[in-house]
Formats: structure tokens, C-alpha cells, sequence
């Protein structure tokens, strides 16, 4: 039966495994606060979205 | 024919499914605005707006016989009476003139927990009034700061 030849190095089988993460979700800056914001979210420090309060953050 | 209508079943039975969803859009009409996961607030938005549209069924209807009947509908869907009542009394002037898309979902982000995209579920039109989350908290700030 075939086999592998050499054990894989932690190098190898970690640089494979980069590849299966996910890339980070895109993010910019709150319109509103200036605070970084996933794109088509509310914003988690003040709370708005598309110009809107949406939410309060404070009683959250 | 009901040929690729498929629902998410949110891992839930059928029974649980409906109360889960009946639960929430409960919540919608009497608080306004929910939070809820994403995935859930979507299924809870068909029954929403079929609510509403049954409440509108309602208001166009020529006879008591069938505003009742509508009523009575929207109460074994919902399991309860009284948002029923509020949806029906209160709320459905407010979609007068809309075609549709009485409600809006707005994305939150992942919640820690689970990494669940977390999702608010709101009215068109509709202001929410509840203690908790505020659309225009104005009045509350300036309380704060006096």
C-alpha cells in the first residue's frame, strides 16, 4: 500500500491550513461616530444605521 | 403547486417552528422592534406581513362577518389575542398605501456566543417606543444631562 515518505512538517500542514480561514469581514468607519463598523450593519458604538438611530446602545 | 417554497426549519419541529414564529411577530406588534438572529427574523417577517395583511383585509372589509373572520384568522396564527387587537386597532392606518414590505430587517453583526449574525426586525413607518431601544432617544439624553 502507497504511504507518505516523510511525516508532514508543522510548515506544511500549517500553511495549508492558512488557506481554509476566512477572510475578515470588510469594515469602515461609522459615518455617525467615526468608530470601525462592519459594512451594512448597524453601528455597534452609537447605534445607527443609513443616518438613523436605530437602537440604543446604552440600554443594551 | 408549492415547488421549491422550502423554509428554513431552524432545527425546530413543526409545532415549534410556528410557535417560535407566532411568539416573535407577537413581540413585533406589541414592542415594536425585536432582536432576533438573522435566519429567524426573515421567517418571522412572512408571517408579519401576512398579519398585516389580513389586519388591512380587515379594514377594506364590507361586512362584520368578514372583518371577524379575519380577525378570528390572525388570533390562530398568532395563538393570542391582544397584539392582534393592537395590530388591527392601532397599527393599520399606519400602512396605508403600502404595497407590501411592512417590515425591515437590519443587520447587527456576529454575537458572541455562537458567531449567529444577529438581526433587528422593525416597521415600516412605525416608531418603536419601547424603554429599552429608543429610535429617537433625544428626549432621553437631554433628561440625562439636566
Amino acid at each position: 500500500m502507497a504511504v507518505p515518505k516523510r511525516k508532514t512538517s508543522k510548515s506544511k500542514s500549517r500553511s495549508r491550513k492558512r488557506s481554509h480561514s476566512k477572510p475578515l469581514a470588510a469594515a469602515g468607519p461609522c459615518s455617525e461616530c467615526g468608530a470601525p463598523k462592519e459594512l451594512h450593519r448597524v453601528c455597534p458604538s452609537c447605534g445607527y444605521y443609513d443616518g438613523k438611530q436605530v437602537m440604543n446602545v446604552e440600554a443594551d | 403547486m408549492r415547488h421549491r417554497k422550502q423554509d428554513t426549519k431552524l432545527g425546530r419541529s413543526s409545532a415549534h417552528r410556528k410557535a417560535t414564529m407566532a411568539s416573535l411577530v407577537c413581540h413585533l406588534i406589541t414592542e415594536k422592534q425585536i432582536k432576533t438572529t438573522l435566519a429567524k427574523a426573515k421567517q418571522a417577517r412572512k408571517l408579519a406581513e401576512r398579519m398585516v395583511t389580513l389586519g388591512r383585509k380587515a379594514a377594506q372589509a364590507e361586512t362584520p362577518e368578514a372583518k371577524l373572520a379575519a380577525r378570528r384568522l390572525a388570533i390562530s396564527r398568532l395563538n393570542k389575542p391582544k397584539p392582534v387587537g393592537i395590530l388591527f386597532d392601532d397599527m393599520i392606518s399606519k400602512f396605508e398605501g403600502r404595497q407590501g414590505g411592512y417590515t425591515r430587517i437590519l443587520k447587527l453583526g456576529r454575537r458572541r456566543s455562537d458567531g449567529s449574525e444577529m438581526a433587528l426586525l422593525e416597521w415600516v413607518g412605525v416608531q418603536a417606543v419601547s424603554k429599552k431601544k429608543k429610535k429617537a432617544d433625544k428626549t432621553e439624553k437631554t433628561e440625562e444631562a439636566s
